[in-house]
């Protein structure tokens, strides 16, 4: 194998460090999690790890800057809690207890993990739902954790004994198993959690330990230490088991039921509802037909056309519209900063008609004009977001209030949004980030993200030394946007298209990815070809980290990019603009049996990113749930 | 939608000579029997603009447009009627009305236009791209008959004298260079400056301006007080802004953050920066931008300002009646092609036959003609498209080709006309041959007299 790949252990998501700890001043300590790894014989030809390793100096510590309304112990049972809402049973949870923790059993039990800085809780949030979705070759992983426990030997010395030996006994290994020996595996879960219910809390530790006898026996783990990682691997099955019930209750936090394209009689009542008129698309790819796609530059002149008639629609938001639907404005944070700003004229001009109240009446009204704008464009998850963020300060406006001081409320709380949530957020963001950027780093990114370029700008005016491959694609060639400003800007860049990503992705030492949204259960959602980025840094061990604003985050759980998403201009990919000679498909855009596909979003597992960077923090993509969950609360719908 | 519709209706018409008269003024001037301005008011109506000024060149043709248009519109249209003395040109009519201009943007429509364009689209384009001047751009019409047109064949072979050179951005959205006929001797100067910018520009000169334009109000209101000798919108101000759209002057101050709300903090000054900053990168360039930002990346203080272009679909159909020919055009193309401008077509015969028309025997309408109600004709009559007017008297064995006959005319026995206007209560006596003559209002042609090409009208003392 390629010695190159091996050296670079960290990308691998099984080796996530999650925590909230600052960076240790020891070496051997900044490496923690690697001692989890512990599957590999060290007798495996693997290269040692090289302390230059882009791992070891910037991306072991998580950090979390302290939490502003929380104490900090609450804060780590959130961030290493999976899952927003977690009634747990006793005894199922007990199955994974180690002995040594009975007396623990209340859900936040874990903090005790956290206790000893060598032994990262949160590692089980993050590495578990990397096994149970990765679909990556199991030669990848264990090449890269062969590198790990190199490095995790090297340095652990002492306490990853003390680690291992604590945990042996109960948590079985998971890492290399077959499809039959997962099979197995989860049968064993089965069986263990329907035996703990039925001997109560207090047979918990034997169930635990049928678990382990059970699970043990299909592995062909060499090593009893090894088998920590399993045990995390059973915790979190469970965790998700228990989190899908109350998932269902939470009716009113559900999303909305997005409306299914091929559904025909919806589409003609929604049809009939439309302020812009639009035809159909007729050739649609049949996995995509339950998205809406029409017939490009139908709605634009039928728009334009109808401009006097749409007597209810502010100015503003007809422009944002149009600019929508042109293709203007594009990108999360400027569509939905566009879109506040356009609210806030609303607001501005909008009096409330006599015999109505406010409350009402604007939200009917900021409804309405939602309506049009997803007629444009569907909307982002960042302005849905947005959107529920302004209806509910317009709900929770109190009474006494009179029209104009509401309105100068309201506007106020926009502009806050905008600054708190957008502009501070990028800040914060830039902050983090800059820290994984060091002297000599190629950093690649896909696309033009802004808050990716604000971190390559931060980076290159603190004087750092890096290089910047900016990786494009057809048809929006946004990336060339980007480009020409950080050249402008004196950085040194590499620009190439998509199609070349697993030639560059060798020099690579970073992958900065933009994302549209990242759901919470870690998928991230960006423009079309960041996952498959992703994927290419993943499969040669670069870290990939994902810079998100948290109000992009959503609860929303997607596996893959077809059920959401956006579908764009067939047009734009069979023809090359700028190059008439290109006209192969000329003719056959209307042929029955030619479908075009241009998709606008993709779906990356969070197997494939080594890190969030939020607002928050640097985080595994597995805590965005808990942000989403403690954070939105409090800023968004309070 | 905050826009306010301003009609010119009256510019000089000399173009129009015997046509159009003190009596008939050139917004009332007939295009199958309805007058001009009737079609650019029923399309502002159509979009729902109910609210306009009526600019109208003289007090006695305003009085007489407003009694037309209040006659027409009733209860349909607000409108204001202004009139301004002659010969200030367009600007200088807008000057004269600026205190009653109040929106923030201002569509000025000429009374000439037969158009179907809807102005909305106009207004939309202004509105996407936040554009200090829009114009609307048509193709240059085929002017002449179409097909088979037995008569005036021949001067349309030769096109029209008025070019329109305009230049264009690639994606054909920016005006990056206007200029008319009427300055266009020989050559016509480019400016390197937009061309650095911009780095391609693409020339036409089939597309005409169809004299339908969304301004932003302060701007053009700063334009004419400063430049008080711009007499023309289409000649003088709107060049004026193309040209000007890189380095704007002072004229536009302020006008990008001009909604920036109170508090001067620099904080809240940044996060503008900020904020315009996301929205600038995330936004279609247009060549302003990267002009507009220097090395920094601070929108710097030069401003510039857009100037767009709504380039009409072939398909629609959009003409300025500015001539004689135009007339004729216009007359053919409503009654034929063209007949969805004109609300209440229901005939299924292509040809609009007014209430009660008497026909002698063996009289013959062909398709694409029009008559107007209470016109009588002979026997043994042919009229092919045509446009005939009310009460019109029609003798036997008449040929009416091409041709537009107004109110009140009669048409002695045997009379020949082909490609000719008759206007109002013209006498052609018998046997009288006109091909491709226009026949002044109240003229008395004699009997069996013969002319072609001719303009023929009563003395004017």
């Amino acid at each position: 194998m390629d010695p190159r790949r091996t050296a670079r252990t960290v990308s691998d998501p099984k080796v996530r460090q999650v925590g909230f700890f600052t960076p240790p001043p020891d070496h051997a300590i900044s490496d923690p999690p690697r001692h989890h790894d512990p599957i590999q014989s060290p007798s495996q030809s693997s290269p040692p790890v090289n302390d230059r390793s882009p791992s070891d100096s910037s991306l072991s510590p998580v950090m979390i800057p302290p939490p502003r309304h929380h104490s900090d112990a609450l804060l780590r049972t959130a961030l290493q809690a999976t899952s927003p809402t977690k009634p747990f049973s006793p005894s199922t949870r007990t199955v994974m207890i180690p002995p040594e923790n009975k007396d623990l059993r209340s859900p936040g039990r874990k903090v005790v993990y956290g206790k000893s800085p060598s032994s990262f809780s949160g590692v089980k949030a993050s590495s578990v739902p990397a096994s149970e979705l990765t679909t990556v070759s199991v030669v990848n992983l264990a090449l890269g954790i062969s590198g790990k426990i190199l490095t995790a030997e090297e340095a652990g010395g002492a306490s990853v004994e003390v680690q291992n030996d604590r945990r042996a006994s109960s948590k079985p290994l998971k890492e290399k198993t077959s499809k039959a020996e997962r099979r197995a595996l989860q049968e064993a879960q089965r069986a263990a959690k329907a035996a703990a219910k039925a001997e109560g809390s207090k047979a918990s530790s034997s169930a635990s330990k049928v678990v382990t006898s059970e699970n043990t026996k299909p592995i062909k783990a060499t090593k009893p230490s090894s088998q920590k990682n399993d045990g995390s691997q059973v915790a979190a099955s469970d965790k998700k088991g228990g989190d899908r019930a109350p998932e269902k209750d939470r009716k009113k936090d559900a999303p909305h039921p997005r409306m299914q394209y091929d559904d025909t009689s919806r589409v003609e009542k929604a049809k009939k509802r439309a302020v812009v008129k639009q035809t159909e698309a007729r050739n649609r790819v049949e996995l995509f037909r339950h998205l809406p796609q029409y017939e490009h530059g139908t709605q634009l002149p039928d728009l334009e056309t109808k401009f006097f008639e749409l007597d209810p629609m502010h100015p503003a938001l007809y422009k944002v519209g149009l600019q929508y639907l042109s293709g203007d404005i594009y990108g999360g944070n400027a569509r939905c900063i566009a879109m506040l700003q356009a609210f806030k004229e609303a607001i501005k001009d909008y009096s409330t008609p006599p015999e109505k109240t406010l409350i009402r009446d604007l939200t009917a009204r900021i409804s309405s004009y939602v309506s049009f704008l997803i007629e444009c464009r569907p909307l982002s998850i960042s302005m849905g977001n947005a959107i529920k963020f302004l209806k509910s300060r317009i709900a929770k406006l109190p009474l006494a209030l009179s029209e104009s001081e509401a309105k100068t409320t309201l506007m106020l709380d926009i502009d806050r949004f905008i600054n708190e949530k957008i502009i501070l957020a990028d800040k914060v963001i830039v902050e983090h980030a800059v820290t994984k950027i060091s002297d000599g780093d190629v950093l690649l990114t896909y696309g033009a993200s802004s808050a990716v370029e604000m971190i390559l700008l931060h980076a290159h005016e603190l004087g750092k030394e890096f290089r910047v491959v900016v990786v494009d694609s057809h048809p929006k060639l946004e990336g060339q946007l980007l480009l020409r400003r950080l050249v402008r800007k004196g950085l040194s860049c590499t620009y190439t298209h998509v199609n070349a990503v697993s030639y560059i992705m060798h020099e690579v030492t970073r992958v900065f990815l933009g994302a549209s949204s990242v759901l919470s259960n870690g998928t991230v959602y960006s423009r079309v070809g960041t996952a498959c980025v992703a994927m290419v840094a993943h499969a040669f061990r670069v870290p990939v980290l994902v810079c998100c604003e948290a109000y992009k985050f959503h609860e929303r759980v997607q596996l893959d990019s077809i059920c959401s998403n956006e579908l764009g201009n067939p047009d734009a990919i069979s023809k090359v603009h700028g190059r008439e000679e290109i006209n192969y498909l000329d003719g056959l855009v209307n042929c029955e049996n030619l479908q075009l596909l241009n998709l606008i979003y993709d779906a990356t597992p969070s197997d494939y990113v080594s890190m969030v960077i939020t607002d928050y923090g640097m985080v595994p993509p597995t805590s965005v749930p808990v942000i989403v969950r403690e954070y939105r609360r409090e800023h968004l719908w309070s | 939608m905050d826009f306010q519709v301003v009609v010119l209706a009256g510019d000089t018409s000399k173009n129009l000579a015997p046509l159009v008269s003190k009596e008939l003024p050139k917004p009332l001037l007939p295009v199958a029997n309805r007058p001009v301005l009737y079609y650019v008011l029923h399309q502002l109506e159509q979009s729902n603009l109910k609210d306009l000024i009526v600019v109208v060149e003289g007090k006695e043709t305003a009085v007489l447009v407003g009694d037309w248009i209040f006659g027409t519109f009733v209860d349909r249209l607000h409108v204001e009627i202004a009139a301004v003395p002659e010969v200030i040109g367009t600007a200088g009519a807008i000057r004269a009305i600026s205190h009653h201009l109040t929106a923030k943007d201002i569509l000025v429509v000429s009374g000439d236009l037969v158009s179907d364009v809807p102005p909305g689209a106009v207004a939309a384009t202004h509105r996407r791209h936040d554009a200090v001047a829009t114009a609307m751009l048509c193709s240059v019409p085929v002017s002449g008959p179409s097909e088979s047109g037995s008569a005036g064949g021949k001067d349309k072979a030769k096109k029209p004298g008025r070019y329109n050179i305009i230049g264009l951005d690639p994606g054909k959205q920016f005006l990056l260079h206007i200029a008319t006929g009427a300055e266009i001797e020989k050559d016509t100067r480019l400016q390197k400056r937009i061309i650095r910018a911009v780095g391609q520009m693409e020339i036409r000169s089939d597309l005409m301006d169809a004299h339908m334009y969304a301004f932003k109000r302060s701007v053009l209101q700063e334009v004419l007080d400063q430049k008080d000798t711009f007499q023309s919108l289409k000649q003088d101000v709107l060049p004026y802004l193309v040209r000007s759209q890189l380095k704007s002057e002072a004229l536009l101050n302020g006008f990008p953050k001009a909604e920036e709300t109170g508090n001067g903090k620099v904080s809240s000054q940044n996060k503008q920066v900020f904020v315009s900053q996301i929205l600038a990168n995330a936004s279609t360039t247009s060549f302003h931008q990267p002009s507009s930002v220097d090395p920094d990346g601070y929108v710097s203080t030069r401003k510039t300002h857009t100037c767009c272009a709504y380039i009409a679909s072939s398909s629609k159909y959009c003409v300025r009646l500015n001539s004689i020919q135009a007339f004729m055009d216009i007359n053919r193309d409503v009654t034929g092609e063209a007949n969805h401008l004109l609300s209440d077509t229901s005939s299924d015969h292509n040809n609009i036959i007014g209430p009660s028309p008497k026909l002698g025997t063996k009289t013959t309408v062909g398709p694409n003609c029009m008559l107007g109600e209470g016109s009588e004709m002979g026997d043994k009559c042919q009229v092919k498209r045509s446009v005939i007017g009310r009460h019109c008297r029609i003798g036997s064995h008449v040929k009416v080709v091409n041709s537009v006959v107004m109110n009140h005319v009669t048409i002695g026995d045997g009379c020949i006309i082909q490609g000719s206007v008759i206007c109002s209560n013209v006498q052609l006596q018998e046997r009288v041959v006109l091909k491709d003559c226009q026949v002044g209002a109240g003229f008395v042609v004699t009997a069996g007299s013969e002319y072609k090409r001719e303009s023929l009208a009563r003395k004017e003392k």
